[in-house]
């Protein structure tokens, strides 16, 4: 009933295997980079927002042109709409090279 | 002690330490019981009879423990999507942000996009892992290599303090927001939410939990549009007529469209933006929904249409709260009038804080539409307590009693027993602590539970995960030493010191502790780890191989779930 009898079971010859398969390996160094950069680039947008406002209030406060709509609101609006995207990014390429490769990798494996 | 209560959903409402009083402003009065509301009763009870009648079919249905507590991995990703939006759609957010909108306009957005930041991390690093690795609770996965009995041990309590900070907060937002907008009395409205929960849980499962959560999920998305759609046609569709006439009418005038009173502290709002971004993966009753789906690939579907349904509801809350501010302020009829003929505009809402919302609803739609709204604001609390007592129930039945307990001799059914029970005993001790803490100023809770989150569930998941080193050793220590210094750090802050206790300074000085007892448990994992020798740890480093290989591909994950 344990994941890790699971685990087990697996055996670790096959794992060896599995870590040594070239596929193996490229799937884990380009989903991994990809995966981290995303993520940092997130926080990296996230933080200008949250410091900004703590720290940037009368920028966030000033309008744009002569509209009365103001940078924070803009920003706050393009953050959401930014952290949407990016989920779209990384699910489309994982949809296609990521699925594709471990596909590949499960007929290699059998 | 009224006020407090008012305090208090104001503060689920806003989920967060820090704005409690900026939200709740600084005296609503009390929250009158108000006069019956049938509308929004018979619509209430046309839900509450459509969810049994889907209870009753998913108990039918459900006999295998991965059927109770995954829905046999059977849900879509369209309606996980759904149900995880659900989750965070909580009447908190949905009254709480359009009602810090409406005082001080900007800042509501901080929240929102906090909220929903956190979203993207799940996905990249967290969701397809889980999936992979996971069976029912997120301690499935912590544990896959580490020490069984040390790590569900950790993972329980981490679930339960997070669970319990978050239950107390909806149940007594749930009994006073009820009590105003039905014009039940508080002990009945808690008793209600209570009873109907147990009964989702304990009979229908995730199965039930889920179907709550979706329908509820489409009710208040579909009366959210509508009132910003309202909002909107009422300026031509153009956002900037809108803001323009919100700047005129709002006392603070154009100090709405910048950061306001709450971000006077800048540690303070950047440790809650930490808290708020990574508690989001460390919510045991998020991460349970990961083992609903099929395989990796529908997880990750799931967290993409999450976050857009999640996004697009808090640009609507946006809306909501502009809309409230022009379509309200200039109308005394909505608001307590003195004598003199004078009213406040910020916190003279009739019926108080969280109402912006709910009194812009009867200002577009008339009295149906604010039942309907005021229905749909009690079918999500029932919808978020019912997912919490799921989440608490699985770590005490799956990770505290099948695995330590009976070190998985248990049975299949006798597992889901327990259950169940658990469901029951969560529900009436929910019941008796939303009595309870009627009078006290909960505001601190939301906060906390997401602290708690973000500073033991989530470095205890993603270190077991990411990095071969981790040893339960060190996952033990740093996970404790978050736990223990998050929730210290609130007791001792002025939500819980001052606020509560009635100390007149606050030890702590910051108001959300994110940004010290996170970091704190990420280095307690870290350096125990590193001087953890012992043979365990260094046979649970070499089993790092084989987890790592399930959790990228999912190879041996196969036939985890029972179809």
């Amino acid at each position: 009933m344990l994941d890790k009898q699971g685990a087990v079971g697996t055996g670790l010859r096959e794992t060896d295997r599995i870590m040594g398969d070239p596929v193996f390996q490229t799937l884990v160094r380009e989903r991994t980079s990809f995966a981290w950069t995303m993520s940092a680039i997130m926080l990296a947008v996230y933080l200008v927002f949250i410091l900004l406002s703590a720290f940037g209030k009368g920028f966030m406060a000033s309008t744009i042109g002569g509209s009365s709509i103001s940078w924070g609101i803009v920003l706050g609006l393009f953050t959401i709409v930014f952290a949407f995207a990016l989920t779209g990014i990384y699910v489309s390429r994982a949809n296609g090279r990521f699925d594709d490769l471990t596909a590949q990798l499960n007929r290699d494996v059998g | 002690m009224r006020l407090s209560r008012t305090l208090a959903v104001a503060s689920a409402t806003v989920a967060a330490s820090v704005s409690a009083a900026a939200a709740a402003g600084p005296d609503l009065g009390a929250t009158q019981q108000s006069a019956t509301n049938w509308e929004a009763i018979i619509i209430f009870l046309a839900f509450v009879l459509l969810t049994l009648g889907i209870t009753y079919r998913a108990a039918r249905s459900t006999r295998s423990a991965a059927d109770f507590y995954a829905a046999g991995g059977g849900i879509s990703p369209g309606q996980n999507a759904l149900a995880i939006a659900g989750d965070y759609m909580s009447a908190a957010s949905f009254l709480g942000i359009s009602a810090l909108v409406f005082t001080s306009g900007f800042d509501g957005l901080i929240y929102s996009v906090g909220f929903l930041v956190g979203w993207p991390i799940v996905l990249f690093l967290i969701a397809e892992r889980l999936r992979n690795l996971g069976r029912f609770t997120f301690a499935d996965v912590a544990s896959f290599r580490l020490d069984q009995t040390a790590i569900r041990i950790l993972s329980a309590v981490g679930t339960l303090t997070v669970v319990a900070f978050y239950l107390i907060a909806q149940m007594v937002g749930a009994g006073s927001l009820i009590k105003l907008l039905f014009g039940l009395p508080y002990g009945y409205a808690v008793a209600i939410v209570g009873v109907l929960m147990i009964v989702y849980v304990a009979f229908g499962g995730m199965k039930a939990t889920t179907s709550v959560q979706v329908i509820k999920a489409c009710l208040l998305l579909f009366g959210a549009t509508i009132m910003a759609l309202a909002v909107l046609w009422h300026y031509g569709f153009n956002p900037n007529a809108l803001m323009a006439d919100a700047v005129k009418i709002q006392p603070k005038g154009a100090a709405i469209l910048g950061p306001g009173g709450f971000v006077a502290d800048p540690v303070s709002t950047v440790s809650l933006g930490l808290a708020l971004m990574f508690g989001t993966a460390g919510l045991p009753h998020i991460l349970m929904r990961f083992f609903t789906v099929r395989d990796a690939r529908a997880a990750r579907k799931s967290v993409f249409y999450a976050t857009g349904i999640i996004g697009y509801f808090y640009v609507l809350t946006f809306i909501i709260g502009f809309g409230a501010i022009t379509l309200l302020m200039n109308d005394p009829s909505f608001y307590t009038v003195a004598a003199d003929g004078t009213y406040n505009k910020l916190t003279g809402l009739i019926g108080g804080g969280n109402m912006p919302a709910l009194a812009l609803s009867k200002a577009v739609g008339g009295s149906l539409f604010y039942g309907f709204i005021a229905a749909v604001a009690f079918a999500t609390i029932l919808a978020v307590v019912a997912g919490l007592t799921l989440a608490a129930a699985s770590a005490v039945s799956h990770d505290l009693y099948a695995n330590v307990i009976a070190r998985g001799r248990s049975t299949e059914r006798r597992e889901v027993m327990i259950s169940k029970l658990t469901a029951v005993v969560i529900g009436i001790v929910a019941i008796v602590l939303g009595y309870m803490f009627e009078t006290v100023n909960v505001a601190f809770m939301v906060g906390l539970a997401f602290a708690v989150a973000a500073s033991c569930n989530f470095p205890v998941l993603l270190m077991s995960l990411m990095w071969r080193g981790t040893t339960t050793r060190g996952a033990v220590v740093g996970g404790l030493l978050g736990l223990v210094t998050a929730v210290l750090m609130v007791v001792l802050s002025k939500g819980v010191w001052v606020a509560v206790f009635k100390y007149p300074a606050a030890i702590f000085p910051y108001d959300n502790p994110a940004l010290f007892s996170m970091p704190l448990a990420f280095a307690g994992i870290y350096l125990v780890s590193k001087m953890d020798n012992s043979r365990q740890a260094q046979r649970e480093r070499a089993l790092y191989e084989e987890q790592f290989v399930r959790s990228e591909t999912g190879i041996g994950a196969a036939g985890v779930h029972a179809h």
